[in-house]
């Protein structure tokens, strides 16, 4: 076939393509684009990994797939697509999982991976119309980890239990305290009574209240836990004149005030309804509400929320104790729909449809197809480059929605690697803690697994053991290993101190760091609740940019080994946000820091010094329209 | 510039809910008809809702109806096409005509992944045939078609059956005619031109005058654009566009005028061409009164080289800017793309590039200059 011949320009990219392996990690939003411009490019060897399964919502983008693959695996179905079109090359899907079902974490280990093997890592993501693209190669460029990643957006404890005033209140309070208390796992801490600071929550005796009684029948029980939550703990809440003091009191909302009189004959209606056996659980079509873009009113929510109960206790029983809130488990959405929008009604705070909170309670990002074609296009553009070791043309480019300087497609020149990274140089972190308080399973739990990201973590003091995960350990090794977890640090048979240095490693990952122990008496518990702080890790970029010019053999030569994995995002992943609008580089802030850096670099190109002045322009425009 | 004006509309006062009232009043005629939708519609079906749930988070549930009502044209299926029309099928237009009467040869298969590389299953058969058959699968919900004939022979009333017309790979007399039968329409249709040479990529963008909304927190602003025809576009001095145009606009126009002149089809061209074309860039810059260096051998010299070769990424890249701003257009949310966007996968810049005014007032040259050129040669 020729089909490739005539597709892309030089012979010395065509050779280099020829020549390539490539691994995609995702079959999802950008890994559908990606596999059919990489099909049609002429990349002859494709491998291509996704362990997840085909939904409904993937097929208005993912456009390999069809409604008959629902529920098949990405990675074959993609395959399977492609080769319809260009039978001639090699795809090997893998339904398989990267590592670990959170994908910034498996982000985070294909980069230390890739890094050990030398391996270029070509990174991007999407979200709505906005999408980047990163070329990662170790010693050329910044590593996956070079620069923070944004934590999860969290909320404090008290605005969730006491003062909310936003609507992602209420659906984190529904979906994490209220929803986990009833239907999950009933040992797990749960924040659902706190009022306030005074202590007034009798924590035992509101154990029993979600307790559902033996005689109880599923209305009663529906209705006491309504009543309690909705009223009786605002009205406990109310009680403490100081928490309103400066906010707008919510209102305490009792079953009878909302049914009135009518209650018996709806409940006729429910149990009606329930016998039907429906397709798929939900109180929606119980209850005859058709549109999940419809608001409901506060009636409305109320008959989904007790009813979605009774369904839960009539119709799932076995499951409850066990069940963490899924985006996909209707029931479970319609559950948290009801119980953030009765909060907020209490609260004041304007109610939403069931299509806003189910996007809201489950993350569900924003995709569109065209984005996600115009990144994939973006990543073999890169990935030729790559393969071609054209090292000076590497670029991270932006795929923006409002170009402030006409730049839709903006591309930069892509960062030098951190000095002080943990994971791709070797620079040591340092953990402040109190050797004599926290044991050393504190220190693997919340540092070594939560923030390091090492999943098989080996820590040495000088070369003595104190900790080892694998399967080839002997018996007495495991115990000893779990008795040092329950020791604290100065206790351990090597006792660890403030000025030891710790070492770190993760051999799957091959990534070995150090950590100096300062040992410290006092933490906050409000601001540092770990109890234990790490730095070093989180250390913002260094400002300089010259100086790094060797070049490192190993990575040149190491690189021609043809393997170029590319990780793309599903952009169904709700940490995509991160890498593209977080605090890695922010949009907003490319405009700066690429006129600083198109100033020196691309001085000889007239058009980009005058597109300076577009821009300038551009921003007077739009504060004339403001 | 561009926004000749602005209405704010503040919702929920009197004043501003009377400021609507006047600008539908007098601007009535400018609003395409697909934007006139009484919110009351035809709500979406649950198996939309279901389908489009990812794309509604983007754009809502009005624009999402607005894209079901739509009607879009195709003509000139290569690679960037072929990536527009899986765009704009998978967002779920309302339907799509495919046109392009050309038997399927192994070359038009080179970006193409709507046509299995089977002899037997393409052979004798028209590619907007097949490309329609493997489009349909796509989405069951969007009506696809073919339409066949002569392009110049359509009639102004078959463009009205259209809210959104592009064309690609014809010539630039073709372009240009079928852009001025859309404007002659009382009907507002949105024309679109797209090509892609080797790594370069270029979209025009005709919606005549356009309102569209802007979101900002609480309120709406509703902005009016003005468009030039394509022809009005490319007639207007190269010496009088602003500052730091794209040298590849230049390149793109000097290589399109050669073809027109020398009768040949889009992208038939080779490096053989390079002295003649240079002769014309010569020509061009002498009535242009532009220093000929604006127009630089090398890429002149990459782009006849591509000749009609295009490169996957790049159709990847204008195909989906090319269905975004067809999405926008339609749906009426978001600021259009004013009216070049040119992509160079060599330097990777996209960059939008506005050729609607005459900026200097120094210009002795007014419209028509093209027409001199033809005279000259
Ligand atoms: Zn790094």
């Amino acid at each position: 076939m020729h089909f490739s011949f005539s597709v892309m320009a030089s012979e010395q990219q065509l050779s280099a393509i020829k020549g390539s392996k490539v691994l995609m990690v995702g079959a999802g939003g950008i890994g559908c684009e990606l596999l059919k411009t990489l099909a049609l490019s002429g990349f002859p060897d494709i491998h291509i990994i996704d362990m997840d399964t085909i939904e409904v919502s993937n097929l208005n983008r993912q456009f390999l797939f069809r409604q008959s693959h629902v529920g098949q695996s990405k990675a074959k179905v993609a395959r399977d697509a492609v080769l319809k079109f260009r039978p001639d090359i090699n795809i090997t899907p893998y339904h398989a999982n990267v590592k670990d079902p959170d994908f910034n974490t498996a982000r985070r280990h294909v980069n230390r991976l890739c890094l050990a093997a030398g391996v270029p890592l070509v990174e991007s993501g999407t979200t709505g119309f906005l999408g980047q693209v990163t070329v990662h190669v170790k010693g050329r460029t910044e590593c996956y980890e070079c620069q923070p990643k944004p934590a999860p957006k969290t909320y404090p404890v008290c605005t969730i239990t006491s003062t909310p005033s936003k609507f992602v209140h209420c659906v984190v309070w529904a979906k994490d305290l209220l929803f986990a208390k009833l239907f999950g796992d009933r040992n797990q801490e749960n924040d659902l009574n706190v009022h306030s600071k005074d202590g007034s929550s009798s924590s035992k005796q509101a154990e029993d209240v979600f307790e559902r009684q033996k005689e109880e029948n599923i209305e009663q029980y529906g209705k006491r836990i309504y009543d309690h939550v909705f009223g009786y703990n605002i009205e406990l809440a109310l009680s403490n004149e100081e928490t309103w003091r400066n906010r707008n009191k919510p209102r305490p909302i009792y079953v009878k005030d909302v049914f009135s009189s009518e209650l018996a004959s709806q409940n006729g209606n429910l149990d009606k309804s329930s016998n039907g056996d429906p397709p798929s659980l939900s109180a929606m079509a119980s209850l005859g509400l058709k549109n999940p873009q419809d608001l409901w009113t506060l009636k409305e929510n109320s008959k989904v929320f007790l009813e979605a109960l009774k369904l839960f206790f009539s119709k799932r029983e076995k499951e409850i104790g066990n069940l963490s809130f899924d985006k996909d488990d209707q029931l479970a959405v319609e559950f948290v729909t009801a119980a953030a929008n009765i909060r907020a009604s209490s609260f004041g705070i304007p109610l939403h449809s069931l299509f806003e909170a189910k996007g809201i309670a489950g993350n569900i990002v924003h995709a569109v197809a065209t984005t996600n074609a115009v990144i994939a296009g973006l990543i073999v553009i890169e990935a030729i480059k790559v393969l071609q070791h054209d090292i000076k043309n590497y670029r991270m480019t932006y795929c923006l929605e409002h170009p402030s300087r006409k730049m839709l497609l903006m591309p930069v020149e892509p960062f030098e690697p951190n000095k002080s990274c943990y994971v791709c140089s070797e620079t040591p972190l340092d953990l402040e803690i109190n050797t004599h308080c926290s044991k050393l399973r504190d220190v693997v739990d919340k540092i070594v697994k939560a923030k390091l990201g090492m999943n098989f973590p080996l820590i040495m003091h000088g070369s003595a053991l104190l900790y080892e995960v694998g399967d080839d350990l002997e018996e007495d090794e495991v115990a000893n290993y779990a008795a040092n977890l329950e020791k604290v640090l100065s206790e351990l048979p090597s006792p660890v101190t403030g000025g030891t240095i710790l070492t770190v490693e993760d051999l799957q990952q091959e990534l070995k760091c150090s950590i100096n122990i300062k040992h410290r008496e006092e933490f906050d518990e409000e601001k540092e609740p770990d109890g234990m702080i790490l730095s070093g890790w989180t250390q913002p970029r260094a400002a300089e940019k010259n100086g790094k010019t060797a070049v490192d053999s190993e990575v040149s030569t190491s690189s021609a080994s043809e393997a170029v994995p590319l990780e793309t995002e599903d952009d169904d992943d709700l940490q995509i946000i991160p890498t593209i609008t977080g605090k890695k580089r922010k949009l907003s802030d490319i405009s700066n820091e690429t006129k600083n850096k198109r100033k020196a670099e691309e001085l000889d190109s007239k058009n980009d010094v005058v597109m300076l002045d577009d821009e300038n322009s551009d921003m007077s425009k739009k504060k004339r329209e403001q | 510039m561009e926004i000749v004006t602005i209405w704010m509309l503040l919702y929920n006062t009197h004043e501003e809910i009377s400021g609507t009232k006047h600008l539908v009043s007098w601007n009535n005629h400018l609003i395409p008809k697909f934007l006139r939708l009484k919110m009351d519609d035809e709500k979406l079906t649950e198996q939309e809702t279901a389908l489009y749930d990812r794309q509604i988070r983007v754009w809502g549930v009005d624009a999402q109806r607005r894209l079901r009502k739509s009607h879009v044209l195709v003509s000139g299926i290569k690679g960037t096409i072929v990536e527009f029309c899986k765009n704009i099928v998978l967002a779920g237009v309302g339907s799509l005509t495919v046109h392009d009467d050309r038997m399927v040869t192994e070359e038009l298969l080179s970006a193409n992944f709507l046509i299995p590389p089977v002899e037997n299953v393409y052979s004798g058969k028209s590619i907007a045939d097949l490309c329609c058959h493997s489009l349909k699968d796509f989405n069951p919900m969007v009506h696809v078609s073919v339409q066949k004939g002569d392009l110049l022979s359509f009639d102004v009333d078959f463009f009205g059956k259209f809210d959104v017309v592009v064309v690609s790979s014809c010539s630039l007399s073709t372009k240009i005619s079928v852009n001025e039968k859309c404007r002659r329409l009382s009907k507002q249709v949105a024309f679109y031109t797209v090509d892609c040479r080797g790594s370069c990529g270029e979209i025009f963008v005709d919606l005549q005058n356009y309102i569209y909304s802007k979101g900002k927190a609480d309120e709406t602003v509703e902005c009016l654009l003005e468009y030039l025809s394509f022809e009005e576009a490319i007639s207007i001095p190269w010496r009088s566009l602003p500052r730091g145009l794209s040298k590849l606009y230049l390149v793109l126009r000097v290589i399109e005028q050669f073809e027109e002149i020398q009768g040949r089809t889009p992208g038939e061209i080779s490096t053989a061409d390079f002295l003649n074309v240079q002769k014309l860039r010569k020509e061009l810059c002498q009535i242009h009164l532009l220093n000929e260096s604006e127009i630089p051998d090398s890429l002149l010299q990459r782009l006849l080289a591509g000749g009609a070769r295009e490169s996957s990424p790049v159709c990847a890249i204008i195909g989906g800017i090319l269905g975004q701003e067809v999405i926008k257009a339609i749906s009426g949310k978001g600021e259009p793309l004013k009216n070049f966007f040119l992509f160079d996968a060599m330097d990777g810049k996209g960059i939008i590039q506005d050729i609607s005014q005459v900026q200097a007032p120094e210009t002795e040259f007014g419209m028509g200059s093209v027409e001199r050129v033809e005279n000259i040669l």
